[in-house]
């Protein structure tokens, strides 16, 4: 049973990256509200510490071995035979990396935009960063559980509160939502606990295998809680109103690591432990995940409101990364993987690029802009940089992960692959067509004198446009992480051997 | 002729507890301050906690047990009352009924309740309902001059002496059947003469699940709820919505589970339907409600169907989890009444959701607390309510009933859509009015009280799962 790596750096690593977020929040209680500057402060100063503190994660990661790794584990609750017990993978290490730098990045895009109930945002912020962190990092059912939707309070909050003119009816549809599908999800974790001899420790859980007819239900059962929040189609309903009416922090948060916790279970949980169910499945998800890609992409030719077309992105965007990971191949499932840290780092950016200007005009409405480039030079590069990431261009991390995951869904299944690309194509037309609309033609006289973006602006978009460059140019680092993890989790699911051509193989080596 | 006194020993609780109620009572007479009632007679709860810990063992030629499922009450009503106590003292005296009988009655009340989850014979268990009821009819009408709280009296002991009457016809057709009145000693007799399938015997179990129902508040037996809750003062509201159920409860587990145990199966089919229908009309008819008093009416409808799974799973494992389950409402339910006092200041009766627009922003710290005691009773983790429910789903599921588990969880999202209602009008508004709070020394100990334990009983569950589980463990 000692599959584990124990946590040997000085610390508790996970724990930390967890917990300082929420000793940062415990704190902000007890500042005066009136002290603005030292909450905004405190705040950052506890999210970049986690960020930095979890940084040897990068560092000391073991990239030879699948097992868990800096593992920590306490009993906790043993009337129910339930522990403390964290550790990370290769599947999840990028995304809780990825975590701990959205909460900086959250925290600095908000500096001058939140402006009321300054302590209780900050508060929220680092409790949901916390929370999900949490989430990433847990190796029991009950721990996973209660991070998953602990994670729900301060998020209906941020969208809630601080969110646009329509963010009450957003925040609501979020939450409800999301409710419906996690308490099916518990009603399946109490079930497995039972039907395994009472233990909620997924590794151990992973050791044993269950008759198909339980795999199919405990399938569905996750799949409900998993499929809203990846979003799937044709629950996707809610992410377009969430995303559109949260204020730029929140929809960092959901488009960069929140959704990304559906995509996560999927891989976590659906694939290794209900194997045959999923592999059932397969045909249902390219059907749903191919609807994703380009019926959103098409949704979002017609938009008029830019968050809200970022956000019908996402939900195509998602759609290629399930349809990567049940292509059950490693091409898919390594571009599943490192299409959700793309699409974070971009839908994130992208994101925090309309804050800036939201900032500034408070409007999200293309007709609004036109003519940016000639007023923010800056900012058109940088933007120009995320759509073209987005675009899924040559030589940005987009690139690489759909590419991947076209070539893993076409090794699949043919058709899927062909119709994933006709929604890369969409991809560009949309993307393109609203970088025109905003950037050049006539400048709208309503933006002619805005400033460009400010040190603070360029300091929080400077690490994205890092990692977009980064994965686009070298992903070998990024994708040594995942192929130990994810070649177990392979011979799990398929149980006879890898299928991997010799063709994709050769490919492969041409993307390196 | 030979008298032997029984063995007092598994009685000293209730003994001294009735000591305690009447010395208040006789007090009240020479005493201005009626603060000082309410210190004693919270102390004094306390106090009786204490004598739990010797108390245990069958008196009264059988008729009273002491033992660890009545303990187990007997904490959750001992923390019922005194939190009751504590969220009074100010309340009743801005509602301008500052008696001193109030806190006798509290205790009488108490009393009865722990006569209840102690009965091991019909007739005491019905002596103690009717003293814990005819208190309780009183506390409803305290407020003398207001219409709405004397209608509630009204309503309680009419509603109340007609499921009194349902118990009792209950009762004596078992009695006629079996000839006894001991729990024990009815099972006994069930079996031995096969009346499991007794119609008649069946009929008096109806009656006796039907008296229940009232007690407890289930659907369809819940009719008086809404309107009791309302009308009564607040901190009654509070703690009838907690003891008397929790000792419906009590009551409702012994009886089914020994002298009924044989009849398991024509029980939970009379049970399950309840269950299904409390959820559903409590968690749906609440969304519609605009007076939070009976909002929480309805909310506490809702709980009812989610505590009787733990009835229906039918062993001692859903028993502790419907123990737990009432411990951890008691926390959280009287809570949010606490929040709700908060808002009831001279002239202005703060019961309206509207009330609680913006009061993020005029009282932040308040609006929090009712944050975590709302996310609380729609069961959303890291608080208590996830773990009661929790650990409600989980007996029910091993027992087979997953079917039962999915309707209750589905239910429960419904009801996430109104307590949420209450924070979005505190986080998500902008206030309208200007809502003062009313703040007492002994008001902010049963909040921090509250709060502490819903957080640290939703981390640390092991706190009260394991003393359920002892607790039950000789049951």
């Amino acid at each position: 049973m000692e599959q584990v790596i124990m946590n040997k750096l000085g610390y508790p690593i996970l724990s930390t990256l967890i917990f300082l977020p929420v000793v940062g929040a415990l704190l902000l209680i007890f500042i005066n509200r009136s002290r603005e500057l030292w909450i905004k402060w405190i705040a950052l100063i506890f999210s970049t510490a986690t960020f930095i503190l979890s940084l040897p994660l990068f560092t000391h990661f073991d990239k030879t071995t699948y097992k868990m790794q800096f593992v920590e584990r306490y009993e906790w609750i043993p009337a129910w035979n339930i522990n403390y017990y964290l550790g990370i993978d290769g599947i999840s290490v990028l995304l809780v990396l990825l975590t701990t730098l959205s909460s900086i990045l959250c925290i600095l895009i908000s500096w001058n935009a939140i402006k009321i109930k300054i302590k209780e945002f900050y508060i929220s912020i680092l409790l949901t960063c916390g929370a999900i962190g949490g989430v990433f990092c847990s190796l029991d059912f009950f721990l996973f559980y209660i991070f998953w939707e602990a994670m729900l309070i301060p998020m209906y909050l941020i969208i809630g509160v601080w969110g646009g003119p329509n963010r009450i009816y957003a925040t609501m549809k979020f939450i409800l939502y999301t409710l419906i599908g996690s308490v099916l999800m518990l009603v399946g974790i109490i079930y497995l606990y039972l039907y395994a001899g009472n233990t909620f420790d997924i590794l151990e859980l992973m050791q044993k295998s269950y008759p198909y007819q339980v795999q199919f239900w405990l399938f569905w059962a996750f799949f409900s809680a998993f499929a809203v929040k990846v979003p799937m189609f044709p629950v996707h309903t809610w992410l377009p109103d969430a995303h559109t009416e949260a204020p730029t922090a929140g929809s960092v948060i959901l488009a960069a690591i929140l959704i990304k916790m559906g995509a996560y279970g999927f891989l976590r949980f659906s694939l290794p432990l209900f194997p045959e169910a999923s592999k059932a499945m397969v045909p249902f998800i390219f059907v749903l995940s191919v609807i994703a890609i380009i019926y959103a992409g098409l949704v979002c030719l017609v938009q008029k409101d830019l968050k809200r077309l970022i956000a019908y992105s996402s939900v195509s965007h998602m759609g290629f990364v399930t349809l990567g990971i049940f292509a059950l191949n490693s091409q898919g499932v390594e571009g599943g993987i490192l299409q959700m840290i793309n699409h974070g780092v971009v839908t994130g950016a992208l994101f925090l690029c309309v804050g800036v200007i939201y900032e500034r005009t408070h409007s999200r409405q293309i007709a609004d802009y036109g003519g940016l480039a000639t007023p923010m030079p800056v900012y058109a590069t940088f933007f120009m940089v995320f759509t073209l990431a987005a675009v899924g261009f040559p030589g940005t991390n987009g690139f690489i992960g759909e590419f991947l995951i076209i070539l893993g869904g076409f090794t699949a299944n043919k058709w899927a692959g062909v119709l994933a690309a006709t929604g890369v194509i969409i991809g560009a037309a949309y993307m393109l067509w609203l970088y025109q609309k905003v950037f050049f033609m006539k400048v709208n006289p309503k933006v002619i004198n805005i400033p460009d973006m400010d040190a603070r602006e360029i300091i929080t978009l400077t690490p994205l446009v890092i990692l977009v460059l980064w994965i686009g140019i070298y992903p070998v680092p990024f994708l040594d992480f995942m192929h130990p993890t994810v070649q177990h989790l392979l011979e799990r699911v398929n149980a006879g051997g890898i299928q991997e051509t010799t063709i994709a193989k050769t490919i492969m080596e041409v993307v390196k | 002729m030979n008298f032997q006194l029984p063995d007092i020993g598994p009685v000293i609780p209730e003994l001294v507890m009735t000591g305690l109620a009447l010395i208040l009572l006789t007090a009240e007479l020479f005493i201005k301050n009626k603060k000082v009632l309410a210190f004693a007679s919270s102390v004094g709860v306390g106090g009786v906690a204490f004598t739990l810990i010797g108390a245990s063992g069958t008196t009264f030629g059988g008729m009273f047990i002491s033992d660890g499922y009545s303990t187990f009450f007997k904490l959750i009503f001992f923390i019922n009352a005194i939190l009751s106590i504590l969220i009074s003292v100010k309340y009743i005296a801005i509602e301008k009924v500052n008696f001193g009988e109030y806190y006798s009655l509290i205790l009488f009340s108490t009393l009865g309740m722990m006569i209840m989850a102690s009965a091991a014979d019909l007739i005491v268990l019905y002596l103690g309902l009717e003293l814990m009821a005819l208190s309780t009819y009183i506390l409803a009408g305290f407020i003398r001059y207001d219409v709405r709280s004397n209608e509630a009296a009204l309503k309680y002991l009419l509603l109340g002496a007609f499921s009194s009457a349902f118990l009792l016809y209950g009762i004596s057709m078992v009695y006629g059947l079996t000839g006894t009145t001991d729990l024990k000693a009815i099972a006994q007799f069930i079996t031995t003469h096969g009346l499991t399938a007794n119609h008649s015997l069946l009929l008096s179990m109806l009656l006796i699940a039907i008296a229940f129902g009232f007690k407890i508040a289930a659907v369809p037996f819940h009719m008086w709820a809404p309107d009791v809750y309302e009308g009564a003062p607040t901190s009654i509201t509070a703690f009838m919505s907690v003891g008397p159920k929790a000792a419906g409860f009590a009551a409702l587990g012994r009886v089914f589970m020994i002298a009924f145990g044989s009849m398991q199966f024509e029980w939970t089919a009379i049970l399950i339907p309840l269950s299904i229908l409390s959820m559903a009309v409590g968690n749906i008819v609440a969304i519609a409600q605009t007076n939070i008093k009976r909002m929480l009416a309805y909310s506490s409808i809702a709980h009812a169907g989610y505590v009787l799974l733990g009835v229906i799973v039918a062993n001692n494992e859903g028993l502790a989890g419907m123990m737990t389950y009432l411990m951890i409402y008691a926390f959280m339910n009287i809570g949010a009444f606490a929040v709700v006092i908060m808002l009831r200041t001279e002239g202005f009766k703060g019961e309206d959701i509207k009330d609680y627009e913006g009061l993020a922003k005029t009282h932040p710290l308040l609006a929090a607390i009712m944050l975590i005691f709302m996310f609380s009773l729609a069961g959303i983790p890291p608080t208590a309510g996830f773990i009661g429910k929790l650990y409600v789903f989980m007996n029910a599921i091993d027992a087979g009933y997953t079917w039962l588990v999915i309707v209750a969880v589905i239910f429960s999202v419904i009801s996430a859509y109104f307590y949420l209602r209450i924070v979005m009008y505190m986080y998500m508004r902008e206030p309208k009015v200007e809502v003062s709070i009313s703040t007492s020394p002994s008001m902010n100990l049963a909040l921090i009280v509250t709060t502490v334990a819903v957080l640290a009983i939703g981390v640390f569950p092991s706190i009260v799962v394991d003393l359920a589980k002892a607790a039950i463990s000789g049951f």
